[in-house]
């Protein structure tokens, strides 16, 4: 596994090679507290735990998740060391799952910095830290569903503003799947069966239960499978990139 | 050892390589010559195993590139054209990321990276920005790049483009000292190049293979090949007498600067008739020359398939 380590390492490198990486931590965890204590109304709802918080996620990965993924491939593709990388001696595979997990690592670095909020709901009462830990769990696990397919869609393409923007509409779709407005739009004209199914791909669903501190195999089922079919899809598109 | 079998590469309708079978064996450098476009850099592509072949196959040191990728891939040191390297890393960062990558180890990993780096005379840049070096340095950082393994096998996509005279000539010399034992392939449009550094010559048009030769039999094919020139003043007199000489098939005198060029009939020898015959006439030759022959002009006639003898001098 030394390729997958390397590629994690220079990618790892190369986010804090450039202020952005310090910029995106630090809008990350403004943005997180903005919303929760604003918008989540934190304090007035009255309970000791981090469901305003957890709630609010999906959305800044909306805008987030796509701005460190859209050069993972396109970059490559455009700056022509794709070429270099691939014929160096790893397979896709190990290169994809390498950029995976760099980003992967890089969210969870910024979910742990958010541990004063954690401290903060602590020292105000006594929450179930149990489903607080299951809530970061869930939203890590979030993420990198989002990081995979921004994975798939930056190697479809070598503009990054392209790979951004698609990400970003394939997750809100993904989000919004299971949200009731939705769902009635498409009461009248779907069979039943297959809104059902719709509302199960959302991620939002499976999340919030997550969250809440259920630990269903069936959720944590869906966030893997997901990651992982984005990630293979990703290696496939790649691979069709060196035949045509 | 290089072999491609029939490699073959379309794009739609568009055929960049077409059929190419090429071998080079171990302490040969081969120069994989072209004009702009001949498919030069698809065939690498195929045999560094970056594109799929449409059909045919390529092998490195015997691996398949796409049968066996991660063997060939090992095997092999490849600097793709326009040497890419990561720019937001310092070289030193991206020399220890392909020593990660290519699995050299600890001690002999850095001894390898240090002997490179010596080699190439990067110690004052490590700790630079790739982004921030000049054109040269960045070529020289690819080739570290490239060699970095210690490799049987070497491919340079235009190792020399872009950079200075001094620069070519150090790359050269490093190309030089690492020909023996290895099995180098070289890509370039320049022809000076391929009397510098190959010793033996592939020319592609149009993804064709069209002349496999070493230097000296390509420049042998020049009409160049045995001429003898030489700036005389008031050589006017003289052309008439040269082109009465048996072994002489013609005379040119460049406009420009006066010079004459002696044309032998196939085979014939006439540096020494010539001489001999400007002794005779008590002509002042300042300097006399024996052409080898010119790359460029056979370069030309192979890749345009142009009637030399209806083309104007080089």
């Amino acid at each position: 596994m030394s390729p997958v380590n390397a590629v994690v390492r220079r990618e790892l490198g190369s986010y804090f090679a450039t202020p952005v990486a310090y910029v995106f931590l630090v809008i990350f965890l403004v943005l997180a507290g903005i919303l929760t204590f604003y918008v989540g109304d934190f304090y007035e709802r009255g309970q000791a735990d981090l469901q305003p918080f957890f709630v609010m996620h999906p959305w800044l990965y909306l805008i987030l998740v796509p701005a460190i993924t859209m050069r993972m491939w396109a970059e490559e593709t455009k700056g022509g060391t794709l070429e270099l990388l691939l014929t160096l001696p790893l397979t896709l595979w190990q290169a994809m799952l390498g950029k995976f997990l760099a980003a992967w690592l890089f969210i969870g670095l910024a979910l742990a910095l958010t541990f004063p909020i954690w401290i903060t709901v602590n020292y105000l009462g006594a929450p179930d830290n149990g489903v607080i830990l299951a809530g970061y769990l869930g939203s890590w696990l979030m993420a990198g569903n989002f990081i995979a397919i921004g994975a798939c869609l930056s190697a479809l393409t070598r503009s990054q503003v392209v790979a951004f923007i698609l990400t970003a509409l394939v997750c809100v779709l993904l989000i919004l799947a299971g949200q009731p407005q939705v769902l009635d739009f498409f009461q009248g004209a779907l069979p039943r069966r297959l809104i059902n199914a719709v509302a199960h791909l959302s991620m939002l669903r499976h999340f919030e239960a997550i969250s809440r501190g259920v630990l269903d195999l069936r959720d944590l089922l869906y966030f893997v499978l997901s990651t992982l079919g984005w990630l293979v899809a990703g290696v496939l598109l790649l691979d069709l990139k060196r035949t045509r | 050892m290089i072999e491609t079998d029939k490699l073959t590469r379309c794009y739609g309708n568009l055929t960049a390589v077409d059929a190419l079978s090429i071998r080079v064996e171990p302490g040969q450098v081969l120069g994989l010559l072209g004009p702009n476009g001949a498919g030069k850099s698809t065939a690498m592509r195929m045999i560094a195993g970056f594109l799929v072949p449409t059909s045919g196959s390529a092998r490195v040191c015997g691996y398949d590139a796409m049968r066996e990728p991660l063997k060939a891939k090992r095997a092999l040191g490849y600097l793709p054209e326009g040497a890419p390297s990561y720019g937001e890393m310092t070289v030193r960062e991206f020399l220890q990321f392909i020593v990660r990558i290519r699995g050299l180890r600890g001690e002999a990993g850095y001894r390898r990276m240090d002997a490179v780096v010596q080699q190439l005379q990067l110690d004052e840049v490590l700790g630079l920005g790739i982004d921030t070096l000049s054109k040269g340095l960045r070529r020289r950082v690819g080739l570290a790049q490239a060699i970095l393994h210690d490799p049987p096998v070497l491919m340079l996509d235009e190792p020399t483009d872009g950079l200075d005279p001094n620069q070519k000539h150090a790359v050269r010399q490093l190309i030089d000292m690492l020909a023996r034992d290895r099995t180098i392939l070289i890509s370039t449009h320049l022809l000076e190049e391929v009397h510098a550094l190959c010793n033996r010559v592939v020319i592609i048009a149009r993804g064709k293979l069209l002349a496999d030769a070493t230097p000296a039999e390509l420049e042998a094919r020049s009409r160049y090949h045995g001429a003898v020139s030489f700036s005389a003043p008031g050589s006017g007199m003289s052309q008439e007498m040269l082109g009465r000489l048996p072994q002489v098939a013609g005379v040119e005198i460049d406009p420009l600067d006066g010079r004459v060029t002696v044309f032998p009939k196939p085979g014939a020898r006439i540096l020494e008739p010539v001489e001999r015959l400007l002794q005779e006439q008590g002509l002042e030759v300042s300097e006399i020359q024996l052409e080898r022959g010119r790359l460029d002009e056979v370069f030309r006639q192979i890749t345009s398939g142009d009637d030399v003898s209806r083309g104007v001098a080089a």
